[in-house]
């Protein structure tokens, strides 16, 4: 094997009594991809903290290139040269690229000599990796996938030799991930070291030479990507066997449940996010609305919630019109039977300074099941709440625990409990799983699919497209506030990167 | 990973955290004290002497955390509806104009037991009314509230000192006062129930509305954490986009929350109007409802912690001024700076000791800071 890029030995790390790293041994071999996964919270973004100097082991030693190095800031990782691609890009959105690229690396209080040679170096970096972008575009006005290459020339700009990439493909179309994978792939040919953090096992498997698992704060396996399998890294990061695709039956799909004809939202500049959409979710079967995050998924649930006023259009709950151009109260269409779990759990469908039980009413609280007279009762809230602990698995068990103390699939289960508890005749699902670690991906999907076979009309919007595939009964793609195209389960995923990417015709594509 | 530090033990969290911010305030304005050349032991004794000591300085002590307890609760129903209402000034100032027409026209028929829930009517209603406009303006024109109900302030003094010398103020008198209530709008005085513990009270203007205080206190207590008016205020106060969600209309909460802030603003003006001085002058609320903001942070936004922190401001009032009496070199505007920096340790400077604390507790105690709960359970 080549000389290790980075060797991380003993690394531990507590954050007062959580041990967040413990005992982590890792090599990084120079001049390879190496995938680190692990379910949320099993302390990937710790231990590249600790290597990029945002946190400091409690213990253990890291040596870059074989001698040992200190980190304590940032700046010495770069010095270093460790460069990070962080998962929210770190840009100034109204400065040109080239800008962006300088920003820290200034050399005089006058800029002109800085930005003159950072335009040549800049120039050199994209022709030698294939890193094209308009040095002199305004940040804001490019798509993310290009943002995230501006990300990854300002790590090479200040001489990165190793890029720590995390959860990079978040934001992007399959194709914009695809073209992503090239560029590591260019860079790894340059003799560069990339580490790749993410939760996606499928890309674990397209592009890591070499791949870590990481569980509860331990390094439980390194594997060479060959010689592993999906099943195999799933059941390391989870600590059992787990299902990645749900067993479901034939959908026995009835009458429409919901009937959207015509919508048209704008967002609040203005902008028309979902742009004359027309579609029906039946009882009895759950349709996906696959597409890349900003494509007006969010303006469309949020619309048919109630939440955000629409501009035009009419829908129908169960035959009768809701009002969605006047004054549509989410809580008159919960009356009628319209459930809704948000995409933006932490801010929408939960209070996070609340304890569960208050969550756990939360839209229902006008219910006189939970009310005396104007007081709430307790009692009832509190029977209630831990009712649905118990049938939803909710861990810890305790409805007086702070709901920010929950992890993300809990938080999301006492959200979907609230909701699938008061028997709808309509779910609309808005990223079921985001941030849900891998155990609870299995359990909500069961759910879902459990309520469809109950007669109800589920709606489901992802940017997930595995989840859409394994969920859906119909799947619609939506691209700039359009739906473009319907296809069946059976749909390949290039058919519908395609689609998401706003490709018209499908057929001269395939 | 979010955050590193879980939380403390809730007798830390309350107690002890408190106690330590105080403690440094009075270190520091001990050394103010020094710099104007008294001993700070010696004025610390006074302070605390002249607030507890003596039957009568308990007596002015609470009549003043009376006053505190209005506005502080006042800020705090406000607050946890996530609005910073800092117009409790204005509206205990105008709440007198409810007070004075209700005084001025039952003083001299009703007895005070009658003219007393009239008043009180008349001062929420008073003080709602004078909220319901800036939080009408934040609810539908999105004006923030902060600087609407700052305006409100100017506007309510405004308008009380053209009524006080003018339409109120009797003719022929020279001051910028109502004429004297009568007996039918004095409230009866407490101060017995001092002397029930044998302390001596020469005279105290401490009052019946000390008992309305309380009662209001656990009202809010009430109102917050078991209605559903307060858990939909308290939704809306977290997190506006939930409070959508959940199908609460921005207006009408914004609208509720600020005219029942604005009615306890209106009822502190009962107990210097009607329980001391028995007419509406300039200026009588002096600044209180500013300190009713330093009350609720102190207090934690809890009634608990707002009686305690109006008792503790009372203790600095009443102390203050019989410091400023005792130590001709400590004067009024001294009083002001130690008030001041308790307000900044206390309230502005809250969490400056508490990441050190919490991570003495996480080293000491692991389990004392409920962190193995987490530990493994993912983030």
């Amino acid at each position: 094997m080549a000389q290790a890029a980075i060797e991380l030995i003993g690394i531990n790390k507590s954050f007062g009594a959580v041990r967040a790293n413990r005992d982590i041994n890792l090599e990084i071999a120079r001049g390879t991809i190496h995938g680190i996964v692990g379910e949320n919270g099993a302390g990937k973004s710790t231990l590249m903290s600790i290597l990029y100097g945002f946190y400091q082991a409690d213990s253990g030693e890291i040596r870059v290139g074989g001698k040992p190095a200190s980190i304590k800031t940032p700046n010495d990782a770069i010095a270093l040269g460790i460069g990070m691609v962080h998962q929210h890009f770190m840009l100034v959105d109204n400065f040109s690229v080239l800008e962006n690229i300088i920003l820290g690396a200034e050399n005089d209080a006058l800029l002109k000599s800085s930005i003159a040679k950072a335009r040549s170096e800049l120039e050199r970096l994209e022709r030698e990796y294939g890193l094209e972008v308009d040095p002199d575009a305004i940040i804001e006005e490019l798509p993310v996938g290009l943002q995230q290459r501006v990300e990854i020339l300002k790590a090479l700009y200040r001489g990165a030799e190793i890029l720590i990439l995390d959860e990079p493909t978040g934001v992007l179309t399959p194709a914009e991930a695809d073209h992503l994978f090239r560029i590591l792939r260019q860079l790894k040919e340059q003799g560069k070291t990339v580490v790749l953090i993410t939760h996606k096992l499928r890309e674990i498997m397209a592009i890591t030479d070499t791949v870590s698992v990481m569980r509860q704060g331990t390094m439980v396996a390194t594997r060479e990507t060959g010689k592993t399998t999906v099943e195999e890294l799933a059941e390391l990061m989870v600590g059992r066997r787990v299902l990645l695709r749900v067993e479901k039956g034939e959908a026995a799909a009835g009458g429409v449940k919901l009937a959207i004809k015509n919508l048209t939202v704008r967002d609040s500049r203005g902008v028309t996010m979902v742009d004359d959409i027309s579609f029906d979710v039946r009882a009895g079967e759950i349709v996906g609305i696959a597409g890349v995050a900003g494509n007006g998924q969010s303006e469309l649930l949020e619309a048919v919630s109630g939440i955000r006023r629409a501009v035009s259009g009419s829908v129908m709950l169960d035959g009768k019109p809701i009002d969605l151009t006047g004054n549509a109260d989410p809580g008159e269409l919960r009356d009628r039977g319209l459930a809704h779990v948000p995409e933006d759990r932490h801010h929408v469908g939960l209070v996070l300074a609340f304890e569960e039980n208050e969550n756990s009413i939360l839209g229902y609280h006008d219910d006189p099941r939970y009310l005396r007279g104007p007081f709430l009762n307790i009692d009832a809230i509190m029977a209630d709440a831990s009712d649905k602990i118990e049938k939803y698995d909710i861990r810890p068990g305790n409805p007086r625990l702070k709901t920010a103390n929950f992890s993300g699939g809990n938080q999301q289960k006492i959200v979907l409990a609230r909701e699938i508890e008061q028997d709808p005749g309509v779910l609309i699902v808005g990223q079921p799983t985001r941030g849900v670690d891998v155990g609870a991906i299995e359990f909500i999907h069961k759910r879902l699919i459990a309520m469809r076979d109950q007669g109800k009309a589920v709606l489901v919007v992802s940017v997930e497209l595995d989840e859409i595939r394994s969920l859906s009964d119909r799947i619609l793609v939506m691209f700039a506030g359009r739906i473009v195209g319907e296809r069946g389960p059976d749909a390949t995923e290039g058919e519908l990167g395609l689609l998401m990417a706003g490709v018209e015709h499908q057929e001269a594509a395939l | 990973m979010s955050t590193p530090y879980a939380k403390l033990p809730a007798w830390a969290d309350y107690g002890l955290i408190p106690l330590i911010n105080l403690s440094v305030a009075f270190i520091v304005a001990g050394f103010v004290v020094m710099l104007v050349g008294e001993n700070p032991l010696r004025a610390a004794v006074i302070l605390v002497e002249g607030a507890f000591g003596k039957g009568t300085g308990i007596a002015f002590t609470l009549f003043y955390a009376t006053t505190f307890i209005f506005t502080g609760l006042s800020v705090a129903v406000a607050a946890h509806c996530g609005l910073f209402n800092i117009g409790t000034e204005g509206q205990a100032y105008i709440a007198g104009l409810g007070i004075a027409i209700v005084c001025l026209s039952f003083d001299s028929t009703l007895p005070w037991w009658l003219t007393f829930p009239l008043a009180i009517v008349a001062s929420a209603l008073v003080g709602a009314l004078w909220a319901l406009i800036p939080a009408y303006l934040q609810a539908k024109r999105g004006s923030h509230i902060v600087i609407t109900t700052i305006m409100f302030n100017f506007i309510a003094a405004s308008i009380m000192v053209y009524l006080l010398v003018g339409p109120l103020k009797p003719a022929g008198s020279q001051a910028p006062q109502t004429r004297n209530f009568l007996a039918g709008a004095e409230l009866p005085k407490l101060n017995w129930i001092i002397e029930l513990f044998g302390a001596k009270i020469r005279s105290a203007p401490l009052n019946i509305s000390f008992l309305l205080a309380l009662a209001m206190a656990f009202l809010v207590w009430l109102l917050i954490w078991r209605t559903k008016l307060g858990y939909e205020m308290r939704t809306y106060g977290h997190s506006p986009k939930a409070a959508r969600y959940a199908g609460i209309s921005e207006t009408r909460i914004i609208i509720t929350a600020m005219m029942i802030s604005g009615a306890l603003a209106g009822m502190m003006a009962l107990n210097p109007v009607m329980g001391d001085q028995h007419n509406v002058a300039i200026d009588f609320v002096s600044g209180a409802g500013f300190v009713g903001i330093a009350v609720a942070l102190m207090g934690r936004l809890h009634p608990v912690g707002i009686v305690l922190a109006a008792m503790l401001f009372g203790m600095l009032y009443q102390g203050g001024a019989e410091l400023a009496f005792e130590m001709p070199a400590i004067s009024r505007d001294m009083i002001v700076i130690i008030q001041g920096l308790v307000i900044l340790f206390a309230g502005a400077l809250e969490h400056m000791f508490r990441p050190y604390i919490q991570a003495l507790f996480a080293s000491f105690s692991p389990k004392s800071v409920g962190m193995q709960a987490v530990n493994g359970k993912g983030a």
